[in-house]
C-alpha cells in the first residue's frame, strides 16, 4: 500500500516536472508559435494576423520537423503575439509551445524557461543623427540617451555608467518607435538598443540618410527560440533542425533573406551583415547565456 | 505556486542583481525596493500637482458655464468639450511631441511639468463638468435672492453658490482625484520614472513580474485609498446639517 503511496506521489511529481510538448502537439494536432508584433526583422506582423521574421522562419522549419516526426499528416500552426511581459508566463502555462521572437538568453530566465541553440547575436549599439557628432560612448556623458522601457539596454546603460563613472540623462521611449521619435525630435541625442531593431528603424525613418549607427558595441546578448523546461525531447528536434540548417547553410540564407535583401511590408533594407559573434555562435551551436558571453 | 515567490527581488542592487543586507543599497547604488519607493514618490508628486491643476481649473471652467453670458459660457463648454473628447494618452504625447514643434520654447519644458498639466487639464474638464452639476442642483432661487439683496455676481457666487455646490460636488470630486492616481500609470510614455515604468523594467530585469507587479498593485491601491479617506475627512468636517450628505 505505501509503496502504490510513494510510486503514485513520484509519478505525480515526474508528471509536472516533465514538460512533453511533443505529445500535447501530438494530441492536439496543432502547434501554438510565440510571435511578437514588432522586434524588427527577427519577428513581426504584416497585419491581418499574418507574421514573419527571420525567427519566424526558423520556426516554421522546425515545425516541419516535428511533423515529420511525429508522423502527422497535417499539423496546424495557430500564431500567438505575444510582449516581453508575458512571454515567459504564457510559455511556462503551455499556452505557447515555441517562441520565437527576439528572446534574450539569460541565467535567470533560464530558471523558468529552455533555450535552443543560438541563432543570433544581439550587439547594443549607439544611434545618432550624422550631424550630431557623435562617434562614441565617451561623449554621451551628460547627454540626453533615449532607450525603451522594459529593455536590457536599460540595464546596459546603467552599467556603464556604473563602470565609468559617467553620468547619462535617459529619457524613455514606451515602445522603440517612442524612443526612435525622441531622437528624431530632438529630444534625445542618442538612442541605445539592438543593433537589429536600430537598423530596421533607421531603414524605415523618413530620412534614413540623417541617422547612423556609430561606436563600439555596449553588450552582447545571444537571442534564441524559447519553450518550456525539462522538455528534452522537444529541445533535440529543435537544436537537431537548427544545426541542420546552419550545416546546409540554409540558416545562411534565411540570414541574408531577413537582415540583406527588402522585406516586406515596405520592401526596405535592414542592411545588417552577419556579424562575428553570430558566426561564433553558428560555428559552436551552443545555450550558453548572456552571462557566458559576457565574461569572455 | 507558493514555494515559487521570491520576495528577495526587492533586495537586490540594479547593478549586479545581488541581494543587500538591509534591504537597502549603499555608496550610490540602489536596490529594487530604493527604486520602487522612489518611482512611488513620482506617482504621488505627479497625481497630486495634477489635482492641484484640475481643481482650480475645472472649478473656474465650471463657474464659467453657468455664469449668464453667451461668451463666457461658450469658453467653458468648449473647453470641457475639447479636454473631454480627446483620450488621455493622445493628449499626453500631443503635449510632449506635437505641440514643441509648434512652440520652440516648449521643448526646453521637462516631461514631468507636461505631464502634471496634461494631466491636470485632461481632468479639470471633468471637474468643470461636476462643478457644474453643483451649482445647477441648487434651486434657481438662491442666485436671485444672492443678487436680490445687492451682492455683486461674483459675491453671490463666493458667498452663496459655491459654498453649496462644492460641498455636494464632493463625493464626484473624490472619485475624480482617485481617478487621477491610476491615470497618472500613462506619464511612464514620457519617460517619468513612476510606478507602471518601474514594473516594466524591473520586471523585465529580475523576471519576477508577478512580485513587482503586487507591489505595484498595492502601492496604487495604498495611494488612491488614502485620497479617499482624506477626502472623506473634508466631507465630514465640512458638512452643514440638512443639507445633502449632512445629519437631519
Amino acid at each position: 500500500m505505501n509503496k502504490t503511496v510513494i510510486t503514485f506521489a513520484a509519478l505525480m511529481v515526474w508528471s509536472a516536472a516533465q514538460a512533453d510538448t511533443l505529445g500535447k502537439v501530438k494530441d492536439a494536432g496543432a502547434v501554438t508559435m510565440g510571435v511578437r508584433e514588432s522586434s524588427g526583422a527577427l519577428s513581426y506582423t504584416l497585419g491581418d494576423g499574418k507574421y514573419v521574421g527571420y525567427h519566424v522562419e526558423i520556426c516554421e522549419r522546425v515545425i516541419k520537423a516535428v511533423q515529420k516526426q511525429l508522423g502527422l499528416t497535417a499539423l496546424v500552426t495557430r500564431y500567438q503575439p505575444v510582449t516581453s511581459q508575458n512571454r515567459i508566463p504564457l510559455v511556462q502555462n503551455g499556452t505557447v509551445d515555441i517562441e520565437c521572437g527576439s528572446t534574450t538568453n539569460n541565467a535567470a530566465r533560464q530558471r523558468d524557461v529552455s533555450f535552443a541553440v543560438t541563432t543570433y547575436v544581439e550587439e547594443v549599439r549607439i544611434a545618432t543623427k550624422v550631424n550630431s557628432g557623435i562617434t562614441g560612448i565617451a561623449q554621451l556623458n551628460g547627454k540626453k540617451v533615449a532607450t525603451t522601457t522594459g529593455t536590457t539596454s536599460v540595464q546596459t546603460l546603467r552599467k556603464n555608467e556604473r563602470a565609468t563613472g559617467m553620468n547619462f540623462d535617459e529619457v524613455y521611449g514606451k515602445d522603440h518607435a517612442d524612443s526612435f521619435l525622441l531622437m528624431e525630435s530632438g529630444r534625445a541625442d542618442a538612442f541605445v538598443m539592438d543593433g537589429q531593431i536600430l537598423a530596421g528603424l533607421i531603414s524605415k525613418a523618413k530620412n534614413p540618410a540623417e541617422f547612423r549607427i556609430v561606436g563600439e558595441v555596449l553588450s552582447v546578448e545571444p537571442i534564441a527560440i524559447m519553450f518550456r523546461k525539462d522538455d528534452a525531447e522537444f529541445k533535440k528536434v529543435v537544436d537537431a533542425t537548427i544545426v541542420g540548417l546552419i550545416k546546409s547553410g540554409e540558416l545562411a540564407k534565411i540570414y541574408d533573406k531577413w537582415f540583406l535583401q527588402p522585406i516586406p511590408p515596405a520592401n526596405t533594407k535592414v542592411s545588417l551583415p552577419l556579424s562575428e559573434a553570430t558566426k561564433a555562435a553558428w560555428a559552436t551551436p551552443n545555450d550558453k547565456p548572456m552571462e557566458e558571453y559576457a565574461r569572455k | 505556486m507558493a514555494s515559487d515567490w521570491d520576495w528577495q527581488v526587492f533586495c537586490k542592487d540594479t547593478i549586479e542583481g545581488q541581494v543587500q543586507p538591509g534591504c537597502f543599497g549603499s555608496n550610490g547604488d540602489i536596490t529594487y525596493l530604493d527604486w520602487l519607493l522612489s518611482a512611488w514618490g513620482w506617482t504621488l508628486s505627479v497625481s497630486l500637482l495634477a489635482l492641484i491643476v484640475a481643481l482650480s481649473v475645472g472649478a473656474l471652467m465650471g463657474v464659467l458655464r453657468t455664469a449668464p453670458s453667451k461668451g463666457l459660457t461658450f469658453i467653458g463648454n468648449a473647453w470641457t468639450e475639447l479636454f473631454r473628447n480627446i483620450p488621455l494618452l493622445v493628449q499626453v504625447f500631443l503635449w510632449y511631441y506635437v505641440i514643441p514643434e509648434l512652440i520652440p520654447p516648449l521643448k526646453q519644458v521637462s516631461s514631468f511639468v507636461l505631464m502634471v498639466f496634461s494631466l491636470g487639464l485632461f481632468t479639470s474638464a471633468r471637474v468643470a463638468e461636476q462643478v457644474k452639476a453643483g451649482i445647477q442642483a441648487l434651486p434657481k432661487g438662491q442666485r436671485h435672492a444672492g443678487l436680490a439683496m445687492g451682492l455683486t455676481l461674483p459675491q453671490t457666487y463666493r458667498h452663496v453658490l459655491l459654498p453649496m455646490a462644492f460641498r455636494i460636488v464632493i463625493p464626484p470630486l473624490t472619485s475624480e482625484s482617485m481617478n487621477i492616481v491610476k491615470n497618472s500609470s500613462v506619464a511612464f510614455a514620457i519617460s517619468i520614472a513612476e510606478l507602471t515604468m518601474f514594473a516594466r523594467q524591473a520586471g523585465e530585469e529580475t523576471s519576477r513580474n508577478i512580485e513587482i507587479y503586487l507591489a505595484v498593485t498595492a502601492l496604487y491601491f495604498v495611494s488612491a485609498f488614502l485620497i479617499n479617506r482624506v477626502a472623506l475627512f473634508i466631507e465630514r468636517r465640512v458638512q452643514v446639517p440638512g443639507m445633502i450628505g449632512g445629519p437631519r
